[in-house]
């Protein structure tokens, strides 16, 4: 497989995971397509947009523009994630049983579904910005090479697309009456990883204080180059090497939203 | 500063980061490297251990490249022919090896920290 290939599978990977484990969240919900499809749409066009601006961005904040958009984009999907799984505490259970007894089409007006489309959107925006600017620096460069470096370039993005496929369609298989229940823990992990590279950002950008390198180094048990690895930094935050303040902030956003779950679960059964 | 192009978003930005500048932003030592024909000149880079250090990264190059190190724990994308500061330390005594993402087979260096 191509250099190419490699690189934007490995950009497009978090992205289409997310999409997936989205839409297994969202089973049996009117109109979820149209929902995450907008947030898709709109996360590539904001993409493109970031790519464009590129240099205006990373020249903003005395330099540090990029690590605070990115440091941004995160804190959004972490709030909107933790929203999500707040509601569902509530709401899950009952669900649950509608999917399980309808079969499909559950009408939840309330149910926050736009949240989980704006997810879609910064976690598409993202990691498509870096990709539009890799492939538009081939297409502008590499000039021979560029068609057989662009197709590696679509061989990423499908390979990627197949992975947040494989997930979704994973645990709309498998999960049965748990589905709900795994995919808010994917989600609670998911929120505290992005957290945590969030925090990162921002002592990159000395925002924030980095509360002491290297905390541990795991490097050699599981890099995260590999293929384990890069899964495990893509769905729960794993990372080898890192800083104290991206462990704060990981363990405190485990606590804030597993705890607000908790609060507001839903009352036990009534008696009928 | 390129204000008015990227709209109002970016003057937000900016404005938020100056309310909210981080200390002492000015007096770190200053190292550069240059990025031509997607490689890292010099390869190798000395720093001062245990002092945080203000990488300045050139891109010669005309495509975009991602300085990326996990044990730096740094990544930044640079745009084609711009630069981008990139905060390092303060680090331990050690060897500590990047790449330019984008082009992984070549652009490769080392940070020697003394």
């Amino acid at each position: 497989m191509s250099a190419t290939a490699i690189i934007v599978f490995r950009e497009v990977l978090e992205a289409a995971l997310i999409i997936g484990i989205v839409m297994a969240a969202t089973s049996g919900l009117d109109r979820r397509g149209l929902w995450i499809g907008l947030g898709v749409l709109l996360g590539i066009a904001g993409a493109v947009l970031v790519a464009f601006f590129a240099e205006a961005v990373a020249s903003a904040a005395a330099g540090m523009g990029q690590e605070l958009l990115n440091a941004i984009i995160l804190f959004i999907a972490v709030v909107m994630l933790g929203w999500h799984n707040i509601w569902m505490s509530r709401h899950g259970r009952e669900m649950s049983r509608q999917l399980s007894a309808v079969g499909k089409a559950v009408r939840a007006a309330s149910r926050p579904i736009s949240v989980l489309a704006v997810v879609v959107g910064v976690a598409v925006l993202r990691e498509g910005a870096e990709v539009v600017l890799f492939l538009y620096g081939i297409a502008a460069a590499e000039g021979g090479e560029a068609g057989s470096m662009l197709a590696g370039g679509l061989l990423g993005l499908a390979l990627g697309g197949a992975a947040g496929a494989l997930i979704y369609f994973g645990l709309a298989r498998f999960a049965g009456r748990y589905l709900f229940a795994i995919t808010g823990g994917l989600i609670l992990f998911l929120a505290a990883g992005m957290a945590a590279q969030a925090a990162r950002f921002l002592a990159q950008a000395a925002y924030l204080p980095s509360l002491g390198h290297r905390i541990w180094d795991s490097s050699d048990l599981l890099s995260e180059n590999g293929t384990v690895g890069t899964l495990l930094h893509v769905l729960i935050g794993y990372t080898a090497r890192p800083d104290g303040i991206q462990v704060l902030f990981y363990c405190v956003t485990l606590i804030a939203i597993g705890g607000l779950m908790y609060l507001f679960r839903a009352p036990r059964r009534p008696a009928a | 500063m390129h204000h008015g192009k990227p709209g109002r978003v970016l003057a937000a930005l900016t404005l938020a980061a100056a309310l909210w500048a981080p200390a002492a932003l000015a007096e770190e030592p200053v190292f550069e490297l240059t990025i031509r024909d997607h490689r890292f000149q010099p390869a190798t880079l000395e720093v001062p251990a245990n002092t945080r250090v203000r990488l300045v990264v050139v891109n010669a190059d005309a495509t975009p490249e991602e300085f990326e190190s996990h044990e730096l724990n740094r990544e930044k994308v640079i745009a084609g022919n711009s630069r981008a500061t990139i905060l390092i330390g303060p680090l331990d005594a050690g060897t500590y090896p990047f790449v330019g993402e984008f082009h992984e087979d070549t652009a490769k260096g080392t940070i020697v920290v003394r």
